[in-house]
């Protein structure tokens, strides 16, 4: 089986420091990928390079098969890399509906029968709202969310946009232990359909759902194996979870 | 789709227009005759500024290009009115894709400055031409040229109902476009984009292309208002491509709305009336209508309209 996403000598410096340093790095379809690291490992910066926000340095970018290094951000979003951002980035003053209405529009663009209609429009944001459950929020207006429901409402803008990889920028930060339990449902669904690349802290959500498990440290991928094999990795305990998961 | 109160309120505005030709007093019934012209103006500004949130400070060249590509063809080829109009709209296309292919590498204030320096710019250049354009003191449109023959009609421009009327035409057709793109999905991305302008792009839109296009629209718009002011009212002169007519629709659309459909046009209205009334009184009017609009902007923070809407009537476009 061909990966769906690879890296190779993927790099990105800010001055001098070296954010994200030399990283290959593969995900297979189908495949809950986490990525973990200490704050300022440079997990944040990989994935941006990944789905475009930001630029490389050096290094290649293949999804599908395809070189995307240099596409600009909005072309990886049609070819199927949704991004959600860490901090969270909803249309504050528009209603939930409206947020997840844009990245409906935008993915009914591309299927012009369906483009007039706009009764498959609101069947399709309202599933966005109802699998993430914020269905009976849909009026409200995005900024009066609560910071959990905010972060859900980035979910389903990323899942209105029928990605084939999602990208999930630390999504359990801030949310409580009922909603956590939840999320590890809700993204063992989206992975059904998705695959699933998932920057998190929570190392018991990361236990519960990844397949693989790739760790950051300064810029470096510093392994990448089973979420068991990660475990008893002394370098890994020495780096990152010896310290105990750092907020 | 627009909500059915929406429509029947852009609706019952053009009738209320309609019968005012009828009912008001010469003076005022020339006023606004003038205002609407700048109703439409203003439409094009608001459309940027209060939907895309562009804040352009050089407008004024996209409307002096409709005056003078409308006026300049007239003045010196003898075209006729119709022709000279889609010149103008024409100019004003060009002169905007230009303008946005260059200012949209800028944002913010960076864009303010940009815009305002090509203002400039063209402003000397239609003063450095004055041998064909006449520069500050302009010129006035043979009236020959504004008798136009409508399918074996003529219509005289410079007759007030004809004026009246062909202004009141453009500003409907202004006013519905403007509510159709407004309220279509290419509206909801320059809402988007105002809103935030990164996460629109991490959802997939070329937000440049959706920027560039809303410059070249409102350009357009903006050019046709300046064509058939030329046209109807006879004159084009340097005046109108200066600073001042780069912020008035800044003004009418801050009044009025910016982020609403019919709110830049009543800005526009209210503006004319308030210059026009306080000078009666006072030369130092500008003092006065300096007062009033800070009043205006503390207690409508969106303008008329736009605070209207978030208080009493959400379904305002
Ligand atoms: N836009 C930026 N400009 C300058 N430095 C940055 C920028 N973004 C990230 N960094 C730096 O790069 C390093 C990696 O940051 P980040 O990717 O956000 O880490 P993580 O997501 O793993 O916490 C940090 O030291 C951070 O300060
Ligand atoms: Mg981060």
């Amino acid at each position: 089986m061909t990966p769906l996403l690879t890296t190779r000598g993927l790099s990105r410096s800010f001055g001098g420091l070296k954010a994200v340093d030399k990283v290959d790095f593969d995900v297979m379809p189908g495949e809950i990928r986490a990525v973990i690291g200490p704050n300022g490992a440079g997990k944040t910066t990989f994935v941006s390079l990944i789905c475009g926000r930001i630029g490389a340095d050096a290094g290649r970018i293949d999804f599908d098969g395809q070189d995307i290094t240099d596409l600009p951000a909005y072309q990886r979003v049609r070819k199927g890399i949704a991004y959600t951002f860490q901090i969270t980035s909803v249309f504050a003053k528009l209603s939930a509906y409206d947020n997840v209405a844009l990245a409906v529009q935008r993915s009914m663009l591309d299927t012009p029968d369906a483009r007039q209609s706009s009764k498959a429009l609101r069947g399709k944001v309202m599933e966005a709202l109802r699998r993430t459950g914020l269905e009976d929020r849909a009026d409200a207006q995005a900024g009066t969310l609560s910071y959990g429901h905010q972060r859900l409402l980035e979910v389903a803008m990323g899942l209105a946009l029928k990605p084939r990889l999602l990208i999930l920028d630390e999504p359990t930060q801030g949310l409580s232990d009922a909603e956590i339990v939840d999320f590890i449902a809700l993204i063992r669904e989206i992975a059904k359909t998705a695959t699933v690349l998932l920057i998190e802290h929570n190392m018991q959500v990361v236990m519960q759902l990844a397949h693989r498990v790739s760790v950051f440290e300064a810029g470096r991928m510093i392994a990448d194996d089973t979420p068991d094999a990660i475990r008893e990795n002394p370098v890994v305990q020495h780096a990152y979870l010896g310290d105990g998961p750092d907020e | 789709m627009s909500g059915a109160k929406a429509i029947s309120l852009h609706v019952a505005v053009i009738i209320l227009l309609f019968a005012l030709n009828f009912l008001l007093p010469e003076y005022h019934h020339g006023v606004l005759a003038r205002v609407m012209v700048f109703a439409v103006f203003a439409m094009g500004y608001a459309l940027l500024f209060g939907y895309a949130g562009l804040l352009s400070l050089g407008h004024s060249m996209f409307f002096a290009a409709g005056m003078y590509g409308a006026a300049l063809p007239v003045l010196h080829l003898g075209w006729s009115a119709p022709l000279a109009f889609v010149a103008g709209i024409a100019a004003g296309t060009a002169l905007s894709l230009l303008i946005a292919l260059l200012a949209l590498r800028t944002t913010g204030v960076a864009f303010m400055i940009v815009t305002m320096m090509f203002a400039q710019v063209f402003y000397l250049a239609i003063i450095y031409f004055s041998p064909w354009t006449r520069g500050d003191e302009g010129f006035a449109l043979d009236r020959q040229a504004r008798i136009v023959d409508l399918g074996g009609n003529l219509v005289d421009l410079t007759n007030p109902t004809a004026r009246y009327m062909i202004a009141l035409l453009l500003f409907t057709i202004a006013l519905f476009t403007m509510l159709r793109v407004v309220t279509s999905p290419f509206g909801r991305v320059l809402v988007a984009i105002r809103e935030n302008e990164e996460r629109t792009r991490m959802l997939g839109y070329n937000t440049f292309a959706n920027k560039l296009v809303a410059v070249v629209v409102s350009g357009t718009v903006c050019a046709a208002a300046g064509a058939a002011y030329a046209l109807l009212f006879g004159f084009a002169g340097a005046g109108f491509a200066s600073v001042q007519y780069s912020i008035l629709p800044l003004l009418w659309s801050l009044l009025g709305g910016a982020a609403t459909t019919l709110g830049p046009a009543l800005g526009a209205l209210f503006m004319y009336y308030l210059v026009d009334i306080t000078s009666g009184y006072t030369s130092a009017y500008l003092l006065f209508v300096g007062i009033l609009l800070m009043l205006l902007v503390l207690f409508f923070p969106k303008g008329i309209l736009g605070t209207a809407r978030d208080r009493w009537a959400r379904w305002l476009p």
